[in-house]
């Protein structure tokens, strides 16, 4: 008898925790749907009434897309909130080509893409009727890197570049590159191949013949294990996006690369210029003409261009020249 | 005889030396892990403990790492607790009283069986395939909390439903005979007689399956859990981010300050890890007492 009643209580328990659950959950599905007719009725009031947009902007901005974009949109999205904080800004990193798969699907409002869209991709998108405009918004630089203690480098050619990193390089050591360098082995270090970086160095130094996958070099995801890899071994080199040899430029040396005509060394300057060449690159959001007539995202778009100039040198890329910058303005008038 | 004696003696000596070096071998074996998890734990410590403020609870993230903080990430992962734990215990338990109650002894309970065991092994990284394929696309439920939601709930119901089935099966079966001999029912029984023992072990297996849950990150990744989201969810279907990920987040990010900030999210993380632990042994023990 006894021992009945205290299962029941025990029971008792378990149901009243259960419908504590519940109530939480249902709790969260109502203010939810308020919370988004709410957002809706003042989409409409925004889209009737022009004037008063910029006081009262909500909704939802999706974005997805580069990783290495990300710091950019992160940087535009956080600086947007602060004048519109009603406005959500979602923003994933599935990569570049990720990115435009769900764009062309229609289910993000912007793409970050780190590369200009490939020809399929477009193809996708006007399968499906998405019409799109695209924005350039930073450069990066690669940076090529050797350990601070590398005393013998001053420059390398892109031949060089080719010769040691190419798929199928007999290069063991660094008298293999240069007769001049050392009879020393050569310590690899490469961002993985689902990076848009090893994309872009593959195709910019490598011509699409891709990256030498022996003992000699070691791949890893995190740029900082690189930036440890290279730094810690006084006759490595390795290759990353401009921010991490920025933020560690006290245990790096920078090689300066010679495309043609001559030396050039990564910096703000010779990125912008266009005379760190081929290993600088634009960075593009792409957005959808359909949702860019939505008040809040056609508000976010410009707030980007206008602002991404003063936002890329803090998050460790370079601004387009401001001249580029209208131009790009112009496009989403 | 003496001759004999010493060779025992000798055997003797032998096998303590064997007993010995096995004990040392165990020994060392134990405190590898043990040594490890320290190391890790004193090296996060270290890095994330100067950044373990308020700011961390009650912020947003941003680029900047001063005032970085997780709120979102926090909140998501806590409502997904809160869907995920009413949805896989009436699921996991369901199917646990099925299996060992109801069912019979046939095959086709023992495929399920043999099923449930192998997923219980399946790679997390396939329940997000999974996840996406079915709650993402299928059932248009977009990248929102919900569709998260139940996507652990798949990932967690194996584990919580052998975690029951071993709590439901460690009842005596005289318990179950008394309660048949007084003329109760299946569900009486179940009920009354057989829940009330199982409810601790049962218990303690939801919340170690949530505890595995909430440190998930390869499904969220896949059904697309966002990187930066910089307001709270307020629907089931609003889209959200969880701790592991804004740790990885601020893990791939160059500056140092960052690593800081994800040491200090792994703090919080194994924190909410040990209470969930802490607080199943504490039901269990006193669950134990009452029955």
């Amino acid at each position: 008898m006894f021992k009945g009643k205290k299962g029941k209580v025990v029971l008792m328990l378990m149901m009243s925790m259960l419908v504590v659950f519940a109530a939480a959950c249902g709790n969260n599905a109502n203010s939810g749907n308020t919370e988004n007719n709410g957002g809706a009725a003042t989409n409409n009031v925004a889209t009737n009434a022009p004037t008063e947009e910029a006081a009262k902007l909500s909704g939802e901005i999706k974005i997805d897309g580069s990783s290495t974009v990300f710091p950019l949109t992160e940087a535009a999205a956080e600086e947007f909130n602060k004048e519109h904080a009603d406005v959500r800004v979602p923003v994933g990193v599935s990569g570049t080509g990720g990115g435009f798969k769900q764009f062309c699907a229609a289910e993000i409002a912007i793409a970050d893409a780190s590369r200009p869209i490939k020809d399929e991709e477009a193809t996708a998108c006007k399968d499906a009727g998405i019409e799109y405009t695209e924005l350039s918004v930073a450069f990066d630089g690669l940076s090529v890197v050797v350990s601070k203690d590398n005393d013998f480098i001053d420059h390398l050619t892109v031949e060089e570049l080719n010769k040691i990193f190419m798929t199928g390089s007999t290069v063991k050591t660094w008298k293999d590159v240069r007769d001049t360098f050392p009879a020393e082995p050569i310590v690899m270090f490469s961002p993985g191949a689902d990076s848009g970086t090893y994309d872009y160095f593959n195709e910019a130094i490598l011509d699409k013949a891709g990256i030498r996958n022996d003992e000699a070099i070691s791949f890893s995801e995190d740029d900082n294990a690189l930036v440890q890899g290279v730094s810690g071994s006084k006759y490595g080199i390795g290759y990353f996006g401009f921010a991490y040899f920025e933020e560690n430029a006290d245990k790096l040396k920078v090689v300066p690369i010679d495309g043609g005509s001559g030396p050039i060394e990564p910096t703000y300057d010779t990125i912008k210029d266009g005379s760190y060449a081929p290993l600088s690159r634009p960075l593009f959001i792409y957005v959808n003409n359909k949702e860019l007539e939505r008040p809040e995202v056609k508000e976010f778009a410009k707030f980007y261009i206008d602002n991404i100039g003063a936002l890329a040198g803090e998050v460790g890329y370079v601004a387009l020249p401001d001249e580029q910058y209208a131009t790009e303005a112009a496009k989403i008038q | 005889m003496n001759i004999f004696h010493d060779a025992n003696r000798k055997q003797i000596a032998g096998r303590r030396r064997t007993d010995w070096l096995l004990h040392i071998l165990f020994v060392t074996a134990t405190s590898i892990g043990v040594i490890a998890l320290c190391a890790l734990l004193i090296d996060i410590l270290l890095d994330g403990v100067t950044r373990l403020q308020p700011d961390l609870f009650t912020n947003f993230p941003s680029r900047k790492a001063d005032g970085s903080g997780m709120k979102s990430a926090l909140v998501g992962t806590i409502y997904m607790l809160l869907i995920m734990a009413p949805v896989s215990f009436i699921f996991g338990v369901g199917a646990a009283i099925y299996l060992e109650e109801y069912a019979g002894k046939n095959r086709f309970t023992r495929i399920i069986q043999l099923n449930i065991s192998t997923l219980a092994g399946v790679p997390s990284i396939v329940y997000g395939i999974l996840g996406l394929a079915l709650f993402v696309r299928l059932l248009a439920l977009d990248k929102s909390l919900i569709a998260g939601a139940l996507t652990m709930t798949l990932l967690v119901l194996p584990i919580i439903i052998v975690s029951a089935q071993e709590a439901i099966r460690s009842v005596p079966k005289s318990r179950r005979d008394a309660s048949f001999a007084l003329g109760a029912t299946k569900w009486q029984t179940v009920s009354r007689s057989v829940m009330p023992s199982a409810i601790p072990g049962i218990l303690t297996g939801v919340i170690l399956a949530m505890s595995r849950a909430i440190g998930e990150t390869a499904p969220l990744v896949m059904i697309g859990a966002l990187t930066y989201v910089a307001y709270l969810p307020e629907g089931l279907k609003d889209s959200f981010t969880v701790v592991p990920i804004q740790v990885y987040n601020w893990l791939s990010k160059p500056q140092v300050e960052f690593q800081e900030l994800a040491a200090s999210g792994i703090i919080v993380l194994l924190a909410l890890l040990l209470l969930m632990n802490f607080s199943a042994i504490l039901l269990r023990n006193k669950y134990q007492k009452n029955v």
